[in-house]
C-alpha cells in the first residue's frame, strides 16, 4: 500500500480528475436549460483540458513545459470565449427575452 | 512515506474533492448564482492544483483571468439576464438526463482505460521548478512568438466582436427636436424580433 502510494499524486491521479471533470462538463452542456449555465459547463471542460496539459508538462516534459506555454494559451482563448459568447448571450436575450436553451430553435430544419 | 509527500497527498485530496464536487454543484444546482459562485471555487481549487505542479505563473494566471475576470464576467451577464420564468415542461426530460449521463459515464471509463492501458515515459526528465517563469518566457519569444502574437489579435477580435454584439441600438437623433441625441439616454424602443416567431 505504501508503495503503491509512495508518488501518489501521479499522472495518472491527475489524469482521472481531469477525466471527471470533462465528463460533468459534458453533462452540463448537454442538460442545462439555461444559456449561462452552458457558457459555465464549457469553461469546465476548458480547466479539464489544462490540468491535463498540466500534469502532462509536469511529468513527461519537465524540463521544456510546453503544456504551461499551450495552458497560457488556453487560458487567453478562453477569456475571448466568454467574452464573445455572453455577448451573444445578452443579444440572443434581448431578441428573444429568454434564456431558455430549447427556445433557441431558429436554425432547426 | 515522507512527510512532503503525505501532505501533497492530503493537498491533492482535498483540492480534487473540491473540484469535483464543485464542479457537480456548477450543473446540478438549481440557481444559477450558486453555480456561478462554485465555479470561482473551483477555478481556485484548480489554480491549487497547479501549484502542486510546480507551476506559479499558471496558477496565478488562472487566478487572474479566470476568476477574476471570467467569473465576474458570468456574474454580470446573470445579473443582466436573470429574470425568473418558468420553464416550459419538456416531454421525457428524466428519459434524456439519464441517457446522457451514461454517455457521459462511458465517455469517462474510455478515457480512464486509456490513462491506465497507455504506457507513459514516466519519470520524464528532472522539472525545473523554480525557473517555469522564465522559461515560459523564453518560449514566448522564441518558438511560439507567432501563436503569442496572434493571441494579441485574437483577443482585439474578441473585445471589438463583444462590444458590437451587446450594444444596443441608438437613436442619432432626438425624435423631436431633431437635435444630436446623447446616446446615453435616448434608447430606440425595440421590439424582440423572433418573439412572434415563438408561438408556432
Amino acid at each position: 500500500m505504501t508503495d503503491l502510494l509512495s508518488g501518489f499524486p501521479s499522472l495518472q491521479a491527475f489524469l482521472f480528475l481531469a477525466a471527471m471533470l470533462f465528463c460533468i462538463g459534458v453533462w452540463g452542456l448537454i442538460n442545462s436549460r439555461n444559456a449561462v449555465r452552458v457558457l459555465m459547463s464549457i469553461e469546465l471542460m476548458l480547466n479539464a483540458v489544462n490540468i491535463n496539459l498540466m500534469s502532462f508538462s509536469s511529468y513527461v516534459d519537465g524540463d521544456l513545459i510546453r503544456g504551461q506555454v499551450f495552458t497560457v494559451f488556453v487560458i487567453t482563448v478562453a477569456a475571448a470565449e466568454a467574452a464573445v459568447g455572453l455577448a451573444i448571450l445578452l443579444s440572443l436575450y434581448r431578441n428573444r427575452v429568454t434564456v431558455d436553451m430549447e427556445q433557441f430553435n431558429l436554425l432547426r430544419w | 512515506m515522507t512527510i512532503a509527500t503525505t501532505t501533497e497527498l492530503i493537498c491533492f485530496l482535498v483540492l480534487s474533492a473540491v473540484v469535483v464536487l464543485g464542479a457537480l454543484g456548477v450543473v446540478l444546482l438549481s440557481n444559477i448564482v450558486y453555480s456561478a459562485f462554485l465555479l470561482g471555487g473551483v477555478f481556485t481549487a484548480v489554480a491549487g492544483l497547479y501549484l502542486l505542479l510546480n507551476a506559479s505563473f499558471v496558477a496565478a494566471a488562472q487566478i487572474l483571468v479566470y476568476v477574476g475576470a471570467i467569473n465576474v464576467l458570468i456574474l454580470f451577464a446573470i445579473m443582466l439576464v436573470n429574470k425568473k420564468e418558468d420553464l416550459k415542461a419538456i416531454a421525457n426530460l428524466g428519459v434524456r438526463r439519464a441517457v446522457s449521463g451514461g454517455v457521459c459515464l462511458g465517455l469517462f471509463a474510455l478515457l480512464v482505460r486509456v490513462v491506465v492501458t497507455t504506457p507513459w515515459n514516466l519519470p520524464g526528465p528532472p522539472a525545473v521548478g523554480e525557473e517555469a517563469t522564465a522559461r515560459i518566457g523564453e518560449h514566448l519569444f522564441t518558438d511560439y512568438l507567432l501563436p503569442f502574437e496572434l493571441a494579441s489579435v485574437l483577443l482585439l477580435m474578441a473585445m471589438i466582436g463583444a462590444i458590437v454584439l451587446a450594444r444596443r441600438d441608438v437613436l442619432a437623433k432626438d425624435v423631436v427636436t431633431g437635435e444630436t441625441a446623447d446616446q446615453a439616454l435616448i434608447e430606440k424602443a425595440r421590439t424582440p424580433l423572433l418573439l412572434e416567431r415563438r408561438s408556432s
